[in-house]
């Protein structure tokens, strides 16, 4: 279960969250809507602990649990080793690391006690690529070096599946896509729930992949707080009437 | 971010062994002390001009005002001559206890034993070990320190002494002419191809002492020799001065490559100048790491003498708290279709700083000669510090030439990325800097790849493993 309660965070000194409760259960699709500048990415990126964003654990009465645990405290690598994963609106570039080696020391630290010969890692890996449709050769390309936009999103699913962390943090991962890279992913993630029971918070300016994928639950998070919770009827309202109907 | 600090007290080298010198020249520099050393060798006459000739040259040049602070060298509080043993050594039994001790901690034997064709280890001035394999010999291979070298060949080393990097080069050039001790001799006979790379390893292992060794490489026609010398050296309180000179001549279709790791602690001046004269359809490359020292001023260089004659020069700078890396190198085209390449990589941390200083020189008549030089800079923060000084002379139209540079800063957003992941934030800085270099690395032999991934890691983590 990922939990959080009165979740606020700042940067640079403004108040961007005002107090978001949440809870996530494994193999749940949160689908998380808004306006630009509502603090979807906020929301993804102190959820992870981004040193830009500051969370006032101190002041307010915050409660950020994964299973029961306190996540307040723990370093970035420590709450992804809590099962926690995020998926990037721009992934960044890495010059000098594989795919492949950056992926297998991920996954060595995720799961200390899984001891894959690096052969079985490499096919595992072959074979995500291909059910994405990326070629195996992206392997050994530099991480998201010279990937097209699609492709970094891609690769970003195939991180997903062979990490398999609890929860999935998903920011636009249907932005840049076409339609039929959306389906693909959209596909992807569906697996992803219904294999490995991960949940899923996704965070999506669109309604587009909410025709591919069902979520569980949708949430309207407009200034900084969710503003209504339902299901798909809600994006179906959004849909005709926009934000401002909310 | 969390950024561990190098502690210089964890410097995996910095022990000292406690060696009475045999014999040793009184502390700085004149020509009484420059002849005694001079006679102490027995050297021929002749040598012993060069030497203060080169004194005189020393004296009148100034010191460079540029590429780094040498303004704190005190030439007249250093030694410039001690010799441990009293006889070269070439069986390991023969060794002092004391000396392998310290051959041991440098992983000496081991590296032998692994696949060295042959040993120079270089303990203060004077090689005390020194072993040749009957396989060289018998091809006709000369490998010995260069002061047996002025013995046994004094013909050989009186044509090529001095000539590929007269006294007059530099002011540090002139001061190893004048004090030079030990380095390491080879020559290469005719159409001979050493198949393992031959080794030695220099150290500087007494206080205030500065180490002038002196390299001459021939390799005859159509020969191949790969040499290696990587460096380890103690700490000490006082700066040491390590200025030496390497002089290589690749004869037509002959292949020389020359690697060096240097590790000195980060007390030392490390000003070394090193130059290959290659002739016709000769090879000749450079593949030069610098990741100790205080200061080091380093531009190995390729004179491409004869046509269809090529040079590379691959240069890795690792600067991290107090350190200088200013390194490059320098190609200069003097005949038709030759080529070139400089390739540097640096990074930078904890306040740094790396240069890349270059030369490429084109004369009027190299025509068709082609060169490329590519720098890339990696800055790990924001205290460290990189610049680039490329300068090009080229007065011949007919020429190709590229240059490219490139400056990276790891950022915050790339080391989340890792965290997000599972990875520290230390480890992801280790996986950037070797993912960067690893092109220079993967040239290297495999045990120097290995130790130099080893140092890396301990420069940037303060462990291994």
């Amino acid at each position: 279960m990922l939990q959080i309660k009165n979740f606020k965070a700042d940067i640079n000194n403004s108040e961007i969250l005002k107090g978001v409760d949440l809870t996530v259960g494994p193999g749940e699709i949160h689908a998380i809507m808004g306006p630009n500048g509502a603090g979807k990415t906020t929301l993804a990126l102190s959820l992870m602990g981004h040193p830009n964003y500051n969370i006032k654990y101190q002041i307010s009465n915050i409660k950020y649990q994964i299973d029961g645990k306190d996540m307040s405290k723990l370093l970035p690598e420590e709450r992804a080793r809590q099962g926690l994963f995020i998926s990037f609106q721009q992934p960044v570039e890495i010059t000098g690391v594989s795919f492949l080696s950056f992926l297998r020391t991920a996954y060595k630290a995720l799961h200390p006690d899984k001891k894959i010969p690096l052969s079985e890692f490499k096919n595992e890996l072959k074979k995500t690529l291909k059910d994405v449709g990326l070629d195996e050769s992206f392997m050994y390309r530099f991480l998201n070096e010279g990937f097209s936009g699609g492709e970094k999103k891609r690769a970003e699913i195939v991180q997903l599946l062979i990490l398999r962390p609890k929860f999935a943090i998903l920011d636009e991962i249907d932005s840049g896509l076409d339609v039929d890279s959306l389906k693909i992913v959209a596909e992807k993630i569906q697996e992803a729930v219904e294999k490995y029971s991960i949940g899923i918070l996704l965070i999506t300016h669109y309604q587009r992949i909410l025709h591919y994928l069902k979520p569980d639950f949708v949430h309207v998070l407009i200034d900084g707080k969710i503003k209504k919770s339902g299901g798909m009827s809600l994006v179906k309202k959004i849909e005709k009437d926009g934000y401002a109907a909310i | 971010m969390d950024m561990q600090q190098f502690n210089t007290s964890n410097y995996k080298f910095g022990f000292h062994d406690d060696i009475k010198p045999f014999y040793s020249t009184p502390k700085g520099l004149s020509k009484k002390i420059v002849k005694e050393i001079s006679w102490m060798k027995k050297e021929p006459e002749w040598m012993q001009e060069i030497r203060l000739k080169a004194l005189e040259i020393f004296y009148a040049k100034k010191l460079p005002m540029w590429g780094g602070d040498l303004t704190k060298l005190n030439f007249k509080n250093m030694y410039y001559y001690i010799k441990p043993t009293e006889k070269q050594e070439r069986n390991w039994d023969d060794v002092p206890a004391e000396i392998k001790n310290t051959f041991e901690k440098i992983g000496i034997p081991q590296a032998e034993r692994k696949f060295l064709a042959g040993v120079g280890a270089q303990y203060d001035s004077e090689v005390v070990y020194h072993s040749v394999s009957n396989m060289l010999e018998k091809k006709g291979v000369i490998f010995v320190d260069t002061d047996t070298a002025l013995q046994k060949y004094p013909e050989i080393v009186k044509k090529y002494f001095g000539k590929i990097i007269p006294p007059a080069d530099n002011k540090f050039a002139a001061l190893n002419t004048a004090v030079w001790s030990g380095g390491s001799f080879i020559y290469v006979p005719p159409g001979v191809h050493v198949d393992l790379p031959l080794q030695a390893y220099f150290r500087i292992n007494a206080k205030n002492m500065g180490q002038f060794e002196r390299t001459l490489i021939i390799a005859d026609e159509g020969s191949y020799v790969h040499y290696v010398e990587g460096c380890t050296a103690p700490i000490f309180t006082t700066d040491s001065l390590h200025a030496a000179v390497v002089e290589i001549v690749v004869k037509k279709g002959a292949r020389v490559r020359y690697t060096t790791i240097q590790n000195w602690s980060k007390n030392v001046y490390n000003l070394v100048t090193k130059r290959m004269f290659i002739e016709e359809e000769g090879f000749g490359e450079w593949i030069d790491g610098n990741l100790g020292s205080k200061l080091t001023m380093k531009y190995p260089s390729v004179y491409l003498m004869g046509r269809k004659a090529r040079g590379e020069v691959l240069s890795l700078a690792f600067a991290g708290s107090g350190q200088r890396q200013d390194a490059g190198g320098k190609a200069i085209h003097l005949a038709p279709e030759t080529s070139s390449v400089i390739s540097s990589k640096s990074v930078s941390k904890d306040g740094g700083r790396t240069s890349y200083r270059g030369l490429l020189k084109i004369i009027k008549g190299a025509k068709d000669s082609k060169s490329t030089v590519r720098c890339d800079a990696l800055i790990l923060d924001p205290k460290s510090r990189s610049d680039t000084y490329p300068t090009m002379e080229i007065d011949e139209e007919r020429v190709t030439v590229g240059h490219e540079a490139s400056v990276s800063k790891i950022g915050e957003d790339q080391i989340f990325y890792f965290q997000s992941r599972g990875i520290s934030a230390a480890q992801a800085e280790v996986m950037i800097v070797n993912g960067f270099i690893e092109p220079i690395v993967k040239e290297l032999p495999m045990e120097y790849a290995v130790e130099l991934n080893r140092l890396i890691q301990l420069e940037m983590t303060g462990a291994v493993g």
